[in-house]
């Protein structure tokens, strides 16, 4: 009896063993996909060893060893433009971070409008610009700001405010600021959703206790509401500073101009310029390779100083 | 949630702030598509000279008929349209598939493959070996560059993954008996149960493709693969693009009336509605599926 069974259950697992192998073969094409378009690409790293140039062969160029990580040490030019992208890099994440109590406030003074059908039309076409793409805000820029057909340009000159139009975008005047007024005009009211949610798990019970000892709308944001929506806030703040480096590149390549590359050019897009425009493809790759092991760090430790903060890991 | 009785003046006071903060940022997320779609529609002769602020005047639709006829126009909508809809379903497939087949403990070596996948959400090669990648591949001015890289996301994966995992092993077991196999199992039974976490993928998914910018870019030349919004960008930036394009309108000649005359800014005007107005009218009502979106990824990330 007992060996019938175990036999049953040797069948059973030897069932379970070709059934695993049949999952994986079904699977193996994603698997693949997976491998090209996300491990392959690693290979590429080397290039920033090699004398690379675009059509050779790796193998017909020279090894130079560390040379392109260490070429901005020793060649003026490329630090200062290292210098002047690691500025630009950091001025406009700085500027997202030192603003990210902005969606927390988003919604907590959302809430406070007690007229539901206003609450969801302001909730819903605030989202609305999340999901349009970076061309489109600019020419949604463009349609207000632009000299001749902007929309403020048209009604400056109207209401007789000034005398001819101005040149808001042919500028290289308060770059940083604009280009975060754009971020912000994006994603602001789409980032509020979160804490939106997050405002709802809060127990109303402490509402009430708080106005029975006579706590008034501030006191209650001040000394609940904040304090509720905080982990949230947290979390996303660890977040962006593990994206310190990582600011993408599609907004700023969409605003690039000649006037004002000086100062929006970020890493992303330096990577770009060197490497694809500029066909240094060795450097670019350094560069970019200590941007991906910079990042990956600066993650980690967000995470590790996350868990030793609040005991809870942000991934 | 909360209830104000007491209308003491402070109260009304803030209110009116609050009322009117929200109100004016509502304007101004808003108002740039009310001015762009009345710009497009009224006479263009009052458009270029600035009249057109709040209200559209001599009302046509020219443009949207002209536009059609700029000779890159159709193509690039075609590409952006076609590249949505295979886009999505691909997405759909390599999310939801191997999210199942990952679920089942019985897979070979299943926690090595699982983290092999996952662990490709934390690193990233960077632009340039991914370009010198893809030109290895023959990808570069291919239309398979806008499908294949976004076709697996990990992210999506583990996604499903995990609503999978959350479904009762018992609604699976009676076919088993039955004998059907792991495929049939997957599209009759798991497939349709796990819809609403397909569709807040798809509704994603189709956004982010229709969206897509930097992908022409980087990896494509070829004025056959420009997609609408790299159409737009071209037109926005080049003034000599625009020309081209305006010359090479067949009606041009014809047309003399400059009512309804392609203007630069008409052009720039209507291909920026043309591209906006599929979000626009898909939007409202996918809104729940946007929401959870965000919700899943905050449980998640």
């Amino acid at each position: 009896m007992a060996f019938v069974k175990n036999n049953a259950k040797k069948q059973k697992s030897k069932m379970k063993d070709i059934g695993g192998k049949k999952l994986f073969l079904m699977t193996l094409p994603f698997l693949i996909i997976i491998f090209i378009f996300a491990y392959v690409p690693l290979f590429g790293w080397s290039f920033a060893f090699f004398d690379y140039k675009a059509g050779h062969k790796l193998l017909n160029t020279n090894f130079v060893g560390l040379k392109y990580f260490m070429v901005p040490f020793s060649n003026s030019i490329l630090r200062a433009d290292i210098v002047r992208v690691m500025r630009n890099t950091l001025a406009m994440s700085f500027l997202g971070i030192g603003t990210s109590m902005l969606p927390m406030f988003f919604a907590i003074f959302l809430s406070e409008i007690g007229f539901r059908p206003y609450r969801k039309v302001v909730q819903t076409l605030t989202t609305i610009p999340h999901f349009i793409s970076w061309v489109l805000v600019y020419s949604v820029v463009w349609s207000l700001f632009s000299l001749n057909d902007g929309f403020v340009n048209h009604l400056l000159l109207k209401l007789n405010l000034v005398d001819a139009p101005i040149a808001f975008l042919g500028t290289s005047n308060n770059v940083w600021i604009t280009q975060w007024a754009y971020g912000t005009w994006k994603n602001l009211g789409w980032n509020a959703i979160l804490y939106i949610s997050s405002l709802n798990s809060i127990d109303s019970m402490l509402y009430e206790a708080a106005e029975i000892d006579g706590a008034g709308r501030f006191a209650k944001i001040f000394y609940i509401t904040i304090p509720g929506l905080l982990p949230t806030f947290f979390v996303l703040l660890m977040l962006s500073i593990g994206n310190l480096l990582n600011n993408g590149m599609e907004q700023y390549y969409i605003f690039q101009t000649a006037m004002n590359k000086e100062y929006i050019e970020v890493l992303d897009l330096y990577v770009y310029n060197q490497g694809i425009r500029g066909n240094n493809i060795s450097y670019a790759t350094a560069v970019g390779m200590l941007k991906s092991l910079v990042s990956l760090t600066l993650l980690f430790t967000a995470n590790w100083f996350s868990k030793f903060v609040r005991g809870e890991s942000i991934f | 949630m909360k209830k104000q009785k007491n209308l003491t003046a402070g109260n009304v006071i803030f209110n009116i702030i609050n009322y009117t903060i929200f109100g004016l940022f509502t304007i101004i997320c808003i108002f740039p598509f009310y001015y762009i779609l009345i710009n497009t529609i009224s006479d263009n002769k009052l458009v270029s000279m600035g009249r057109i602020m709040f209200v559209p005047q001599g009302i046509h639709f020219e443009n949207y008929i002209s536009a059609f006829r700029i000779k890159n126009l159709p193509n690039a909508a075609f590409i952006s349209l076609s590249r949505t809809v295979l886009g999505t379903v691909l997405v759909i497939i390599a999310s939801s598939f191997p999210g199942y087949t990952l679920s089942k403990k019985e897979f070979w070596h299943r926690s090595f493959w699982y983290r092999f996948i996952v662990a490709t959400m934390y690193f990233n090669a960077g632009i340039i070996p991914v370009y010198v990648t893809y030109k290895n591949l023959g990808l570069i001015n291919n239309y398979l560059v806008y499908l294949l890289p976004s076709m697996v996301s990990p992210f999506n994966l583990v996604l499903c993954k995990t609503y999978i995992e959350s479904i009762p092993q018992s609604l699976e077991e009676s076919a088993e008996i039955d004998g059907a196999g792991y495929f049939i199992r997957f599209t009759r039974i798991i497939f349709p149960l796990i819809k609403p976490i397909v569709a807040t993928i798809a509704v994603f998914s189709a956004v982010g493709h229709w969206n897509a910018f930097m992908d022409t870019v980087l990896y494509t030349s070829k004025t056959k693969l420009f997609t609408l919004q790299y159409i737009l960008y071209l037109y926005l930036n080049e003034a000599t693009a625009l020309a081209e394009v305006i010359k090479s309108d067949p009606a041009a000649g014809a047309n003399i009336d400059p009512a309804t005359m392609l203007t630069p800014t008409a052009v720039r005007y209507t291909i920026t509605m043309i591209t906006v107005l599929p979000v626009l009218f898909v939007y409202p009502f996918f809104q729940k599926y946007f929401i959870k979106g965000i919700m899943l990824g905050a449980v998640k990330g």
